[in-house]
C-alpha cells in the first residue's frame, strides 16, 4: 500500500512541480506587471503544493527528502503529464495549458478533499482554494484572447488546437487499489465537469472545441517528450552541481 | 504537582511561540493567524506545533525558526516545532484581535466564511483607510501570495487586501 500511495503523491507532485516551474519562467518576461505578479503567485502555489505532496511522500516511507524527490530525479523516474512540460511558448499557449489543467485538478483536488487519507485530505483543501483561483485566472485571460484581436484569437485557437492531444492523459486511471480504498478520485469520473467548464469557457471566447483526437500518453509511466530532461537540467543544475547543500 | 508543573510550562511555552510574528504582516501575531495549533509538554521540553496557510507560502521556514529562538529566549531549552497538516488552515482562523490589527495596518481582513462560494462571490473591500465599499479590484495577484491588490474610489488610496483561503 506504502508505494502505492507515494506513487499516487509523486504523480500529483510531479504535475504541480512541473507546471509551477514552466510558470516560474515567465519571470521577468512576462507582458505587464500585473501578470508578471500573477504568474510567479501562481508557480509558488504550485511549487508549495509539490513540496507537501513531496514531503508527505518522504514521510510514508520512500527514504528520501522532498528535495532529493524534486532534484535528484531523472526524467524516467518523473511521471508527470506531457501536457504540464511542453515548453511555455507564447502567452496564449502558457493560458491555454494553465486553463485546461486547473479545469481538471480544480474538481480533482475537489473531491481529493474527502480522502481517506488525513493527510492528503489536508493537501487538497488548501490546493482546492488556490486552483479555484488558478482556473478563474487563466479562464478570464482565454476569454480575452480569444474574443480579443485577430492576432490573439488566431494564437489562442493554435494553442487549444497544439494543446489538445494532450489532454486525454488526464483522464487515465488511478492505481484501482486506492480508489476502491476512497483515497484518491478516479480521474475519469471528472471528464464531465471538466466538459463542460471547457465548453462554457470556449464559447465565451469565441474559440472552436478541437475535433476528438489521437490521445499522447506515457508521462505516467516515465516515457516523456524531449522537453522534461532539458527542463530538468536547468531546474536541477545547482543541487545537481552542490548536493546537500546548506545556508 | 506534575499537573501544575506541566500546565506552567505549557503556557510559558505558548506565550513566548505566541509572540512570534508573521515576517510579511509584522503587526500581525502567529497567534492571531491561527498558525500556532498546539504546544504539548514532553518530560521537560515542550512540541510546538503550527500549521501552514498559502501551499506555497514563503514565510513558513522563517516562522518556524523564529518559534524555536522565541523559545530558547524563555528559558525553555527542550523544544521542537512540527507542522501539522491536518485539518487545513483557513482565513476563518483569523481572530477578531487579528482583522483589527490588519486593518489598522491598512490590509482589508479577508472575507469571512472561506469557502468556494466567498471565492467566487462579487467581491466587496471595504477601504481600509476611509471605509468606504466603493473600491475596485486592482489585480487579484498581489505583493504577496495572500493578498490581493485593490483601489479606493472614494479616497483614491490604492490597498491590499488578505485574500480568502
Amino acid at each position: 500500500m506504502s508505494d502505492r500511495f507515494s506513487g499516487l503523491l509523486l504523480r500529483r507532485a510531479d504535475d504541480a512541480l512541473v507546471l509551477g516551474h514552466r510558470l516560474s519562467e515567465w519571470t521577468g518576461h512576462a507582458p505587464s506587471l500585473e501578470e508578471e505578479l500573477a504568474l510567479a503567485n501562481l508557480a509558488l502555489d504550485l511549487i508549495g503544493q509539490a513540496r507537501a505532496l513531496y514531503a508527505l511522500a518522504a514521510s510514508r516511507g520512500t527514504g528520501e527528502d522532498e528535495d532529493l524527490l524534486a532534484y535528484l530525479r531523472g526524467d524516467r523516474e518523473y511521471t508527470n503529464l506531457l501536457l504540464l512540460e511542453l515548453p511555455n511558448g507564447d502567452f496564449a499557449v502558457t493560458v491555454a495549458r494553465l486553463f485546461l489543467y486547473s479545469a481538471f485538478a480544480d474538481p480533482f483536488w475537489r473531491a481529493a478533499t474527502v480522502s481517506r487519507d488525513r493527510d492528503l485530505a489536508a493537501i487538497a483543501a488548501k490546493a482546492e482554494k488556490e486552483t479555484a483561483y488558478h482556473l478563474r485566472h487563466s479562464a478570464e485571460w482565454l476569454i480575452r484572447l480569444g474574443d480579443g484581436t485577430e492576432e490573439s484569437h488566431r494564437r489562442a485557437q493554435a494553442a487549444l488546437d497544439r494543446l489538445w492531444p494532450y489532454t486525454g492523459e488526464m483522464f487515465e486511471a488511478e492505481d484501482d487499489v486506492l480508489v476502491a480504498a476512497d483515497i484518491t478520485p478516479e480521474p475519469a469520473g471528472l471528464v464531465e465537469v471538466w466538459d463542460r467548464t471547457v465548453d462554457g469557457v470556449l464559447a465565451e471566447a469565441t474559440l472552436v472545441r478541437p475535433k476528438a483526437c489521437w490521445m499522447q500518453s506515457g508521462g505516467r509511466a516515465g516515457r516523456h517528450t524531449e522537453h522534461l530532461g532539458h527542463m530538468l537540467a536547468v531546474m536541477q543544475s545547482v543541487a545537481r552541481v552542490h548536493p546537500g547543500a546548506k545556508w | 504537582m506534575v499537573g501544575l508543573r506541566e500546565r506552567a510550562l505549557r503556557e510559558r511555552a505558548w506565550a513566548a511561540a505566541a509572540g512570534v510574528v508573521d515576517p510579511e504582516i509584522p503587526v500581525l501575531t502567529i497567534e492571531d493567524l491561527g498558525v500556532l495549533r498546539e504546544v504539548v509538554v514532553e518530560g521537560d521540553g515542550v512540541e510546538v506545533r503550527i500549521t501552514p496557510t498559502y501551499s506555497g507560502c514563503p514565510a513558513m521556514g522563517v516562522i518556524a525558526l523564529e518559534v524555536e529562538l522565541a523559545l530558547a529566549r524563555a528559558g525553555i531549552g527542550q523544544a521542537r516545532v512540527t507542522t501539522v497538516m491536518a485539518p487545513a488552515w483557513t482565513t476563518d482562523w483569523m481572530s477578531e484581535a487579528g482583522r483589527a490589527k490588519l486593518l489598522a495596518y491598512g490590509i482589508a481582513p479577508p472575507p469571512r466564511a472561506a469557502g468556494r462560494r466567498a471565492l467566487f462571490a462579487t467581491e466587496v473591500a471595504g477601504c481600509p483607510r476611509c471605509g468606504s465599499e466603493d473600491t475596485v479590484l486592482l489585480a487579484e495577484f498581489g505583493s504577496t501570495a495572500c493578498k490581493s491588490l485593490w483601489q479606493c474610489r472614494a479616497c483614491r488610496e490604492p490597498f491590499d487586501q488578505f485574500k480568502c483561503h
